[in-house]
């Protein structure tokens, strides 16, 4: 498979000093790949230098076009949906009006439409609640519109940072099978970031590990799951 | 019982001047939680451009729609050119610019079009008294005018889809950016939306007030009593306080204080609202996590 995302010597922060301390890897067009680590290891410094959102440096490319200088809201349009850090959700806006931004770069009514009623097949609960306020929604229907709202950009790459934060374990079970679902359905390829391990390689493909802004570990998922140092010292299970 | 209708209909006049500027100084507010002590004396400026025009023999629409379309510019210029240097700087840096742009356009007004008080022609003539006599045809007409750019103002918000991108850009713009909204773009155009709409208001007040460079400084000062009263971060409280605003301090004026001690009445309301209640009527309490 060819890579659809790829970072070479990727170096990020917020300040002076760099968090990401030149990372590689790459995202398998179609595929998922996870991206582990504890508390404050770099996973989510990593989805912002690729959006944008931070300080970077390095090569980053999307389907071979180089993206490390591109504003945010070009990186969006090339086709790079974001699922950031705490959802992201514009709680004083309507659940509809938050999925109409999703879709704001789109000109296609009709396959806007179309895309509005897919997101309604996998979420039907947020078709229930169209018109209310997104801020009185739960934390998993946040979730849930937060992934509609990044699907509708109609990206190829899809970034998900810790899906499962702070969700029941029956709420998250219920959005990884989405995921999942969606990956296979709309072959969008997805780049997740998780801390609760199992899950995420349950999910995808390939999977690197990072420790204070370094690659330590990579390879396939089944590969890392069963390396048995791999699991003691940085899954923990 | 005459009386009291008068001052109210003549309060819903002048408040829905306030409310005008209520608006456009909640909508930066919004945008950047700074408030813009120059909103005033932008749109004096814009109205000492539409009197220059209806001068110079411009018909009186056509002067009011050119004024508008330069000040919307006006606006997105100092956006571009002021305010986005200063834009991660600390908030006193914010205030010292918008002080600073206050004091600069104030003496630019008197020093181009002189500091002497100037009458200023109102489009709404007619000869019969209007509503039983309650109302005067100008105050009808701007009143009217006046309500119509707000529910514009508010179609564009509510249904367009740049209204949305602008109202997310304003509401988050992390996310907004993340769903490819050119949230710089934004703020330009919401500062422009901004200076028209208190470009329509000055040209709307000074057939009342008369225009010199410091027409505006009383109304900011409704304004903001105003825009507080309504809730500083609420655009719909904000017009329905400077309703309010105007209404009160018009029958204040006529029965208690007198209309010397009128601007009064807006700083009592001001204190009132941050000592009572400082989320205003409509607006919500800000939870900041640590």
């Amino acid at each position: 498979m060819p890579a659809l995302l790829e970072a070479r010597d990727l170096r990020a922060g917020y300040g002076p000093p760099d968090v990401l301390h030149g990372i590689d890897f790459t995202v398998e067009e179609g595929g998922v790949t996870a991206l582990l680590g504890a508390n404050g290891a770099g996973k989510t410094t990593t989805l912002r230098a690729l959006c944008g959102m931070i300080r970077r440096s390095g090569r980053i490319t999307l389907g071979g076009e180089r993206i490390e200088r591109a504003a945010t809201e070009e990186i969006v349009r090339r086709g790079v949906g974001h699922v950031p850090d705490g959802r992201g959700t514009f709680l004083e806006l309507s659940v509809e009006e938050n999925l109409r931004l999703g879709a704001y770069t789109r000109r296609d009514r009709a396959g806007v439409a179309a895309d509005m009623e897919r997101m309604f097949g996998y979420f039907p609960r947020l078709q229930e609640r169209l018109r209310q306020q997104a801020g009185t929604l739960s934390g998993g229907e946040q979730q849930m519109l937060a992934i509609a709202r990044a699907l509708l950009v109609k990206p190829r790459l899809l970034l998900l940072d810790e899906p499962s934060f702070g969700l029941a374990p029956l709420i998250v079970r219920e959005i990884f099978h989405i995921l999942r679902r969606i990956n296979a359905e709309e072959r969008t390829s997805i780049l997740v970031v998780e801390q609760n391990a199992s899950l995420a390689l349950d999910l995808a493909d390939h999977a690197f590990l990072l420790e204070t802004g370094r690659i330590v570990v990579s390879g396939t998922a089944s590969a890392i799951r069963q390396d048995e140092t791999v699991r003691r010292s940085y899954l923990g299970y | 019982m005459n009386g009291l209708l008068h001052q109210i209909s003549s309060g819903i006049a002048s408040g829905a001047i306030y409310a005008s500027v209520s608006l456009a100084l909640v909508m930066i507010y919004q945008a950047t939680h700074h408030v813009n002590f120059a909103q005033g004396e932008m749109a004096t400026l814009s109205t000492f451009v539409a009197l220059t025009l209806i001068h110079a023999g411009v018909p009186f629409w056509a002067a009011f729609v050119i004024t508008v379309v330069l000040s919307f510019g006006l606006g997105v210029a100092v956006e571009r050119v002021l305010m986005r240097p200063v834009m991660n700087a600390p908030v006193l840096t914010s205030v010292g610019v918008f002080i600073g742009l206050l004091l600069v356009i104030n003496a630019l007004d008197g020093w181009i079009f002189g500091f002497t008080i100037k009458a200023f022609p109102s489009p709404f003539h007619s000869a019969h008294p209007l509503l039983g006599g309650l109302v005067s045809p100008h105050e009808l007409g701007e009143t009217g005018l006046t309500v119509v750019v707000l529910l514009l103002v508010w179609a564009f918000f509510r249904f367009t889809p740049l209204g949305l991108a602008m109202r997310a850009a304003a509401h988050n713009p992390v996310s907004a950016r993340l769903c490819g909204v050119n949230v710089s773009r934004m703020l330009g155009l919401g500062w422009g939306l901004a200076a028209a709409i208190g470009a329509a208001a000055g040209i709307m007040v000074a057939p009342v007030v008369f225009l010199d460079p410091n027409m505006m400084s009383g109304i900011l000062l409704y304004a903001f009593a105003g825009a507080l009263l309504g809730g500083v971060d609420n655009p719909f409280g904000a017009v329905i306080g400077g309703f309010i605003v105007g209404v009160l301090e018009n029958i204040f004026g006529a029965y208690i204080v007198g209309t010397e001690l009128k601007l009064t009445v807006a700083l009592i309301i001001i204190v009132a609202v941050l000592l009572v209640k400082p989320t205003g009527l409509f607006g919500r309490a800000v939870q900041v996590r640590v």
